[in-house]
């Protein structure tokens, strides 16, 4: 049908890679910070009182309910009108990263507050401190309860990492938004788009399902 | 020997301990039974200084339980708690969960830590349990295993807190015997109980405690079958 573009070829196999390649790497990034920063997050949260928690909780609130797609937007322009503009990849990393801290934050809280004050008196009876407790007690505990919804959110943030490509990270979508305007085979690059999701998040979940049964305890 | 010494303790506006005193001996084995609301458990909770007391003192072989200078996670070493909830640490096999204090607090080597918590689990019948995780096992096996638990820190003292109030019925013996075990090898125990037979026949003294004080206390045999108190006499008549 298209005379005028270039069809799909081997060539573009280059870009396609680097794509998936950055995407991936995006979403390594922003569940790594993300988990380390919501598992700290979470477990202030889980020990400390009603004021602190109010505050942290209205900042995290603000993280979870505005689009992912206006932070983006957001701070790429403010950082960019304060004079120094962030590659895509920075910038991208920190609001998905601190996106990311919101949701695990609320996931490591539910864990660790799912480990009964008896459990840890019980551990204390025993002469361990409280450093002891949290680590070899509180800690396995609450992550083994957590461990589906950490992996549902780290999932859907591979899925969101899509959406840094607005401010210009050649991310799997956006080298397939360019691939497909100058093929115009739209179709077919989008399926094969979807499919690399699927082969990243698929196994991931099933891995998930079988390591929770291994876990059922 | 733990000596408890007119201790007071509130929660809030509600006085829980109005001037509880108390001298278990080593060797000796303490029941106490008492009403819920009564204050047991949470005496119990305070000798363990797991609960702050506001005024009086308890001496646990001569150091002073609240002191600021005293070392509570070292003291808890020497004191053996299990309570109604046997709080088994699931994510560790039976094993793992008697050798893990062993290992941590008192630094000892792995393979000494699983030989004493092999030991334990062995003298309260767990020894072919030891690589079991203990959500598989009955609440029986679990509380046994809680006081295998606390037996592998090699405490001076036990302190057990209903440790068969949760338990199915038939499951209740076997938790007993244990118990019984180790007050005939000599252990010193303080034991909260609703089980009447069992401070009659295992205990060497019994306390009743009513609202926050102990109101009768004595050799075991003549307070359960001949309290001279008449709170006492109420209280057993209404649990029999
Ligand atoms: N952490 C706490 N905060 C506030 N009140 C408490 C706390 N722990 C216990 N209490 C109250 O102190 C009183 C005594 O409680 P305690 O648990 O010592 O009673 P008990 O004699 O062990 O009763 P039971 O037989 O029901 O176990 C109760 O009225 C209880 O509600
Ligand atoms: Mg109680």
């Amino acid at each position: 049908m298209n005379s005028l573009f270039t069809p799909l070829s081997w060539s573009d196999s280059g870009l396609i890679l680097t794509g998936v390649w950055n995407t991936i790497i995006i979403s390594v990034v922003a569940i790594v910070v993300g988990t380390v920063l919501g598992l700290i997050v979470g477990f202030l949260r889980a020990e400390s009182n009603k004021a602190v928690n109010v505050l942290f909780g209205s900042v995290l609130d603000v993280l979870r309910s505005v689009p992912l797609i206006i932070q983006l937007i957001l701070f790429s322009t403010f950082v960019g009108a304060m004079g120094n503009p962030l590659a895509p990849f920075v910038a991208g990393s920190i609001v998905l990263s601190l996106y990311t801290m919101a949701f695990m934050s609320e996931v490591f809280r539910s864990g660790f507050e799912s480990v009964s004050p008896s459990m840890q008196i019980a551990a204390r009876s025993l002469g361990m401190t409280k450093w002891q407790t949290i680590y070899h007690i509180r800690l396995p505990i609450g992550l083994r309860a957590v461990f589906p919804s950490w992996l549902g959110v780290s999932l859907s943030v591979i899925k969101d990492s899509a959406l840094v490509s607005v401010i210009g990270y050649m991310e799997l979508l956006r080298t397939s938004e360019q691939l497909i305007s100058r093929t115009q085979q739209p179709l077919e690059i989008l399926i094969g788009v979807g499919i690399f999701y699927f082969i990243i998040s698929y196994p991931l979940s099933h891995y998930g399902r079988y390591v929770e049964r291994k876990m059922a305890i | 020997m733990i000596s408890v010494q007119n201790v007071h303790k509130s929660f809030g506006d509600l006085e829980v301990l109005k001037g509880v005193s108390l001298d278990v001996n080593r060797g000796e084995v303490v029941s106490v039974i008492g009403g819920s609301g009564s204050g047991k458990s949470t005496l119990l909770y305070c000798i363990n200084a797991i609960e702050p007391i506001n005024s009086g003192k308890i001496l646990v072989d001569d150091v002073d339980v609240h002191a600021k200078e005293t070392n509570k996670d070292k003291l808890r070493q020497k004191l053996g708690m299990v309570f109604q909830q046997w709080n088994s640490f699931p994510h560790m096999t039976v094993l793992e969960n008697a050798a893990l204090a062993p290992r941590i607090v008192k630094k000892m080597s792995k393979e000494e830590a699983i030989e004493i918590a092999k030991k334990e689990l062995e003298h309260v019948g767990l020894g072919d349990k030891l690589d079991v995780y203990p959500t598989k096992m009955s609440g029986g096996q679990q509380q046994r295993l809680a006081i295998a638990r606390a037996l592998a820190m090699k405490p001076d003292y036990m302190l057990l807190d209903e440790v068969t109030s949760a338990l199915d019925p038939e499951l209740v013996g076997e938790v007993l015997d244990t118990l019984r075990l180790l007050a005939e090898e000599g252990m010193t125990m303080i034991c909260v109980t609703h089980e009447m037979g069992f401070a009659r026949d295992v205990s060497d003294r019994v306390a009743y405690f009513h609202q926050g004080v102990i109101a009768e206390i004595g050799e075991a045999r003549q307070v359960i079958t001949d309290p001279q108190n008449p709170l006492t006499q109420k209280f057993l008549s209404k649990v029999r």
